[in-house]
């Protein structure tokens, strides 16, 4: 059993902008499952900072209870991170965007940690707008309990012995939309092509974007019956609007027609191109996307892409108000003003 | 691109680079690994299966596995293979009693014209099979060029005398001091097939003004031979080496324990275009021998009917982006003062004792045509092999020819016919122990190549019989094998269990998997994670996948053989296999 990646690399990898290669942005080796799909979106966020050419240490992972949870360890092992307690990863996420609005904030939660304990939690972050990423690593099942079924197990789909679902799922897209989310986006693991993009849009994203990723759980939800295994979701994805992320330094080469092709400059001043591979489909119609994803998922399809966006939206901030610096830059005079300041603020209401 | 057809044993043979890069494929790995295990005596018979010579070879072996090794590509140095042979010779137990013994004979005698490294070979590999060797040597020790040409603080002559005894003793008809004048008398004699390994006897001359006025002027191997067999133990203080090969360091280094103080290399062309190994370069510039670039002789300076030292034409070269040289021009003539003057400037094929009646086909350069398959001459029946076939190669390449001239005598002999050579084969084991564990040491290590340790420079001259490198110790050798990277663990895939799910390319260090829609490889190298521009190294091509129909795709070129990517793999798509390419012997039928 390895334990440790071998340092050594191919001599020819690529470099981005700062000078790093992709093998910079890993993190410790994974201890989950073999082919967990969790893993591979750790790759595939590591690819998108990788291309994004940010720095590791100026980013921050939160994260809950459960494999997913985990995760954060497996990238990014010069950013700063917080394992927090189950479901609260929003609170904490919430605190540190409040003390340090200059770091990038990647919050990775599953489906267990989202939907069910921390389902109030989820739903405040997304009110207050907190300007982060916030991956759903969706599998259906509860893993690291040995597969019971989660809140967005299927209605009618088997456990791995065989018992079928009696709930009707939660599902976190439209419960997002429906919540005010100002970015909604669905991917699957197994499809790094569309996931890495769409993950690039949601950082550059300013406000809160949720990514519900469909990830399969190799040892309890790969089977037959299950509705989110690797090849049922391959079965039965709707890729419908592809989102093809460009920074501001590069030129938009499409090859699709302008019907076809919609560019949304984001706050940074990057652009996210939606290529509608569904042509009545309009990922900035709130109403319509809510119909859209409600219809096919009725039909059992599952709804992948750039799904809701929402561009020049205030966050937290923005609607408090608060220091444009960073609090935890602030000098403490200024952020403590002391004892007799607090005197006279008291005395306002003697 | 077709999927990657892995029943032709060449698929997985060329993953293992130094192996395939070995004329006689020797299976590195495989005895690298017994070396760790502290198993010498099977490394020792493992390697003595393929190039006979492990203990003269682990020395002298111009190695062309370690160029090909691939941890030379990751940015580092090659494993330090043709050492660790060595050890495995060091500390192997007696293997005497393990070798076959001379089989029943079967009435069949052969001539190996030269107690060299082919026709050493070939009795090796035919006196198992019941063969009568007779083996002709023009000198009273038999080794040929493996004792005239290297000295012996490179080889000493024990280790060359216990090798070439365990093929001798064991029933060959050596008959020393028996010189071949004539060919044709010999093909009249009573034998059933004729070897020659007789060499490319024949150092290059250099015909200079003043040439033959002195007999202060050698010609490489000529001397070298002549120190070898203690006529020549004496040169002069200042000594001239013409020519850059491995001969001239040889030479260099032989004159200064001879009494040459003051001994210079002189070459025509800029480092870069020498000939000689980088090692034996390093080696002799260990000892102060000083490499004079850029200088083309012209003239030998005699005063007095003695000489006096050597005329050169200084040259100027101009290198171009694609580091080509120029023409040269000439700079200034300069006289350089010496006492002797060692010609190594290369050697020819010669054959004054093949008369033109006996029949042989001949070149333009009067050298026989020899099959490069078989190794027959126009005359069926009569068979060349070592420098003796195709001009001066190297021990190693003298090995294999004698193993395929050994299985074409033994077709000749039974009636079969010569051209239909034995195929090779491939056997692959998994190596899988448990869930997550190997049957060999996976893990990658970033230990540096070992320096070898050699005798103290002043210890070292004073006597030619020294031999300066001291081989591994233990310590050594235990780091020194963990560097192997194990290309003979090989990936192998099976598309229908694949569920696409990426881990194997996640977590491949080297970024060396890739799945992508099938293309041309031109096309398909451009899209694979990982520059993929070496194609010299194949791409792994899988079926089309059962999900997506995409293709696996592994550039075979950086994979470090860790087995992650069987590791993580969740239906054991990816396995870990040893492979063990079967080489046929002439032994080999005998089975």
């Amino acid at each position: 059993m390895s334990f440790i990646k071998p340092k050594i690399t191919h001599p020819g990898l690529p470099r981005n902008d700062i000078g790093l290669s992709i093998r910079d942005y890993e993190g410790a080796l994974s201890t989950l499952c073999a082919g967990c799909g969790h893993d591979s979106i750790s790759t595939a966020i590591m690819q998108a900072y990788f291309e994004l050419s940010l720095e590791p240490h100026r980013v921050a992972k939160v994260s809950g209870i459960g494999c997913s949870s985990k995760t954060p360890t497996y990238f990014l092992g010069g950013a700063h991170g917080f394992n927090s307690v189950h479901g609260r990863m929003p609170s904490i996420a919430t605190g540190a965007n409040a003390g340090n609005r200059e770091l990038q904030y990647i919050g990775v939660s599953g489906d267990g940690d989202s939907l069910s304990i921390g389902l109030g939690q989820f739903a405040h972050a997304i009110r207050r707008n907190i300007n982060m990423i916030y991956l759903i690593e969706n599998n259906g099942v509860y893993g690291l309990t040995k597969g019971q079924f989660s809140a967005s197990a299927d209605k009618g789909s088997t456990a791995k012995k065989g018992e079928a679902n009696p709930y009707s799922p939660i599902d976190p897209v439209l419960l997002a939309i429906s919540l005010g989310c100002t970015f909604v986006g669905r991917g699957f693991s197994g499809d790094k092509a569309h996931l890495v993009p769409l993950i690039k849009s949601a950082i550059t994203h300013s406000g809160f974007a949720l990514l519900d990723i469909i990830s399969p759980c190799v040892t309890f939800n790969d089977h037959e019956g299950s509705t989110k295994s690797y090849a049922h979701t391959r079965a039965h994805m709707r890729e419908t609007v592809y989102a093809d992320f460009t920074s501001q330094h590069e030129e938009i080469v499409s090859q699709v027609s302008p019907g076809e092709y919609k560019k949304i400059t984001m706050h940074d001043g990057s652009q996210v191109g939606f290529k509608r591979v569904d042509e009545q489909y309009d990922p900035t119609d709130r109403l319509a996307a809510l119909t859209y994803i409600e219809e096919h998922r009725a039909k059992g399809e599952v709804v992948t892409g750039l799904l809701y966006l929402e561009e020049s939206t205030s966050d937290m901030h923005d609607t408090l108000g608060t220091s444009k610096q960073a609090m935890s830059t602030l000098p403490y005079e200024k952020l403590n003003p002391g004892a007799k300041a607090l005197e006279r603020i008291q005395n306002r209401w003697r | 691109m077709k999927p990657t057809s892995t029943s032709d044993p060449d698929h997985f043979h060329q993953v293992v680079d130094c192996q395939w890069g070995c004329p006689a494929h020797t299976d590195v790995p495989h005895y690298i690994r017994q070396i760790a295990q502290g198993n010498y005596t099977g490394a020792y018979l493992e390697n003595r299966k393929s190039n006979v010579f492990p203990g003269i070879l682990g020395r002298v072996c111009d190695r062309p596995c370690e160029p090909a090794c691939r941890r030379g590509r990751l940015d580092e140095e090659p494993v330090a293979i043709c050492r660790l042979k060595r050890v495995a010779a060091d500390l192997s137990d007696d293997i005497r009693p393990m070798l076959p013994p001379k089989g029943k004979s079967n009435g069949k005698r052969i001539a190996c014209i030269g107690a060299g490294t082919a026709s050493l070979t070939v009795a090796n590999d035919l006196l198992p099979l019941g063969y009568d060797i007779v083996m002709f040597e023009q000198h009273a020790t038999p080794g040929g060029l493996m004792r005239t040409n290297i000295p012996s603080f490179r080889l000493p002559a024990t280790v060359l005398d216990d090798e070439i005894a365990m093929i001798v003793e064991r029933g060959v008809d050596l008959r020393l001091n028996t010189r071949i004048d004539s060919l044709q008398a010999l093909l009249e004699e009573d034998y059933d097939a004729v070897f020659v390994g007789t060499g490319a006897p024949r150092g290059k001359d250099l015909e200079l003004p003043g040439r033959h006025d002195s007999d202060r002027i050698h010609i490489g191997i000529d001397w070298l031979e002549s120190v070898a067999f203690e006529h020549t133990d004496s040169i002069g203080e200042n000594v001239l080496i013409i020519g850059v090969g491995n001969t001239a360091m040889d030479c260099c280094r032989s004159s200064l324990r001879l009494g040459g103080k003051n001994v210079k290399v002189m070459a025509r062309k800029p480092r870069g275009w020498f000939k000689a190994s980088e090692w034996e370069l390093e080696d002799a510039e260990e000892e102060n021998v000083e490499i004079m670039i850029n200088h083309a002789p012209k003239a030998f300076v005699i005063e007095n009917g003695k000489l006096t030292g050597m005329k050169f034409d200084k040259l100027h070269y101009d290198i171009d982006e694609n580091n080509n040289l120029s023409k040269p021009t000439v700079v200034e003539e300069v006289i350089i003062p010496c006492d002797d003057v060692i010609l190594a400037i290369g050697q020819d094929n010669a054959f004054p004792w093949i008369e033109k009646e006996c029949g042989v086909d001949l070149s333009e350069w009067e050298t026989p045509l020899v099959s490069e398959k078989t190794h027959e001459a126009s005359i069926p029946g009569l068979f060349f092999g070592g420098d003796a076939a195709f001009g001066p190669k190297n021990i190693i390449w003298a090995v294999e020819h004698g193993h395929r001239a050994a299985i074409s005598i033994h077709k000749y002999c039974q009636n079969e016919d010569i051209n239909d050579r034995p195929p090779r084969g491939m056997n692959l084991l998994s190596t899988k122990m448990g869930i997550h564990e190997w049957s060999y040491s996976n893990d990658f290590d970033e230990t540096d190549r070992l320096k070898m340790n050699h005798v103290d420079i002043a210890q070292r001259f004073k006597d030619i019989r020294i031999e300066v490198e001291l081989g591994f110790d233990a310590e050594q050798t235990a780091k020194e094998v963990e560097r192997c990277l194990n290309c003979d663990i090989q990936t192998v895939f099976a598309e229908k269990l694949c569920i696409e799910c990426d881990a194997c390319m996640d977590i491949c260090p080297t970024l060396c998997l890739t799945i992508t829609e099938n293309g041309e490889e031109e096309d398909l190298r451009q899209r694979l994670r990982a520059p993929a521009n070496n194609t010299d190294q194949i791409l792994y091509v899988s079926d089309a996948l059962p999900q997506t129909g995409k293709v696996m795709v592994k550039d075979e070129n950086l994979c470090i053989h860790c087995g992650l990517c069987a590791e993580r793999c969740p239906t054991g798509a990816w396995d870990m296999r040893k492979s063990r390419v079967d080489i046929p012997y002439a032994t080999s039928e005998q089975r």
